[in-house]
């Protein structure tokens, strides 16, 4: 059972993460050009959004909770169960951030979930 | 350039700028780590680590490179999506494996080789959605027609 709620904590963690930095960049804006001024001057403006701020330690939990995991299991289980976050993600990109998640996309990103835990698991 | 062309053309490049730089940081990251050697968990074995972590200039280059994945990834998430940036970085799995037989003649077993064709697979199909689904912010939109 410790071992299923570590696995929803890191997969949930890493996932709400990195949707909440998504929604963070999404809201800073892109950077007016791909030059290094341009990009600095973004990512002065992306250190200073509250959803950066929040999806940090979301990832850093989620990376505590894979330590933690990794004491607990094997690492064979652990990372192959990690490729969840993958349909989490996008779970989450289409309800929360309200992406358009095609057939097409679901198809690959189930192919991709499956094919990462199959290469992690050796 | 048509602007759709041109959004898939810079995604693109930015996906593959954080798959190189996160792979890169990651073997770097290892080789540092790996001349140092273990690590005792005491506390002069910490510090001593510390030091040692600190001046090696593999570690430094590691964390160029880490540095360089989470500017790449939060730069492409401020125009892509997040359900487009995401599986496609995994591409790196496949680029790995492929680094592990050409350079280090890793044997790889046949779950792994069927794992990499799945992400290969994957992300082709991913990779001919449309990087972008939702609107920009209206407030990143002024500040991008300001500028």
């Amino acid at each position: 059972m410790r071992i299923v709620i570590g696995l929803a904590i890191l997969i949930l963690g890493s996932t709400g993460g990195e949707i909440a930095i998504t929604h963070g960049m999404k809201s800073v804006g892109e950077p007016a050009q791909l030059r290094p001024l341009a990009v600095l001057q973004f990512l002065g403006r992306a250190v200073r959004n509250g959803w950066f701020w929040t999806g940090v330690p979301l990832m850093a939990l989620s990376f505590y909770a894979l330590l933690v995991l990794l004491s607990w299991a094997p690492i064979t289980l652990v990372i192959p169960a990690s490729a969840l976050s993958y349909v989490a993600g996008t779970f989450g990109a289409k309800f929360i951030l309200g992406e358009d998640v095609s057939t097409a996309r679901w198809a690959g990103v189930i192919l991709v979930c499956i094919g990462v835990a199959l290469v992690a698991a050796g | 350039m048509p602007s759709e062309q041109r959004l898939r053309i810079k995604t693109l490049v930015m996906v593959l700028a954080l798959v190189v730089c996160a792979n890169v940081g990651d073997l770097l990251l290892k080789r540092g780590m790996s001349r140092i050697g273990a690590v005792e968990l005491t506390a002069h074995g910490i510090v001593q680590a510390f030091r040692l972590t600190v001046t090696n200039p593999t570690i430094w280059l590691a964390i160029f490179f880490l540095i360089g994945f989470m500017v790449s990834y939060m730069t492409v998430l401020s125009w892509a999506d997040y359900s487009y940036v995401m599986p496609a970085g995994a591409f790196g799995y496949a680029v790995l494996t492929f680094l592990a037989v050409l350079f280090l003649h890793e044997s790889v077993s046949p779950r792994r080789w069927v794992g990499v064709v799945l992400i290969c697979v994957g992300v082709l199909l991913v990779g001919q959605t449309k990087p972008r689904t939702t609107e920009v912010a209206r407030e990143a939109v002024v500040r991008c027609e300001s500028s």
